[in-house]
């Protein structure tokens, strides 16, 4: 199957590949697989009093679509709010990387790395 | 007529795998194209597309994950075509862990170490996945299988590790 060239560029030069503490208060983590393909993807992000995104950071075991569709995210939700980055949908990720139907689920994949992540912040701050 | 149906054999996870070979084995020779080679073009077709669904349910049954996913079917949940995701943080934290462990294996010894402990995870979670089918714990189940298709990947990149180190 034919890769999109930004799939390519993003599979080639990963942005934003690595971990945070996650024991840190301002880390928010991420982690979400897809039984279909086996694929993993840890997504971290650094979250400041403002609740504004400062960085973020991913590891992501999978394929060519999976690794460009967290990469994308991560350059996308850096200065963005948390409720703006929730806003972010799969298809528009699928759009920016020219994803075939059969790779769909690689960008629900990192939408919902983006939901756990700031799941795991929320609960982190209530509680 | 569904797959078990097909091979006259109970809709169960436990399957007899030997027992299922066989009656596939005769199934076949029934549907072979030479005992129709004398017949019309419409039983002859009808030959090759029974032949197609008995290959179909022989492959389902045989293993043991497609089989569950295939009972889950059955009782109305779809399981093969769900782009779901699974969020479990401990499970995929182990699973981040084996990725790391395959990459850094460079030598057969630490391959063969791999297998036996993926082995082990894998029979614990297929034991898990049986008892759930027969409480028909449905829900229990399919998160079972989706675990056990990450097991697979996992095993599926040993393979390839494998390759690399052997050739």
């Amino acid at each position: 199957m034919a890769y999109s060239e930004k799939v390519i560029d993003h599979y080639e030069n990963p942005r934003n590949v690595g971990a945070f503490d996650k024991n840190d208060p301002s880390i928010a983590t991420g982690m979400v697989g897809a039984p279909a393909c086996g694929d993993v993807m840890k997504l971290q992000l650094k979250i400041n009093a403002e609740g504004i995104i400062e960085d973020a950071k991913f590891k992501t075991y999978g394929c060519g679509s999976a690794i460009a569709s967290s990469s994308l995210v991560t350059e996308w939700v850096k200065g963005k709010s948390i409720a703006e980055a929730e806003q972010l949908k799969n298809t528009q990720i699928a759009e920016e990387l020219a994803l075939p139907p059969v790779k769909i689920h690689c960008s629900i994949l990192a939408e919902d790395a983006i939901k756990a992540a700031i799941a795991d912040y929320k609960k982190k701050h209530v509680a | 007529m569904n797959h078990f149906e097909l091979f006259d054999m109970p809709a169960a996870f436990s399957l007899d795998a030997a027992e299922l070979q066989q009656r596939y084995r005769k199934l076949q020779q029934t549907l072979h194209p030479d005992r129709f080679a004398t017949g019309s073009e419409r039983e002859k077709l009808r030959a090759v597309q029974r032949t197609a669904q008995l290959n179909d349910a022989y492959q389902t049954l045989r293993s043991p994950l497609t089989r569950a996913e295939y009972l889950l079917e059955l009782r109305g949940i779809d399981l093969a075509h769900e782009q779901t995701t699974l969020q479990d943080p401990d499970f995929l934290m182990a699973q981040m862990e084996w990725r790391e462990r395959i990459e850094e294996i460079t030598d057969l010894e630490a391959l063969d170490s791999a297998y036996k402990d993926l082995q082990e995870q894998m029979n614990a979670l297929q034991g898990e996945l049986e008892q759930h089918l027969e409480a028909a714990a449905n829900e229990e189940a399919a998160i079972a299988i989706r675990k056990l298709k990450f097991m697979h990947k996992l095993h599926h990149e040993l393979e390839q590790t494998e390759e690399q180190i052997r050739y």
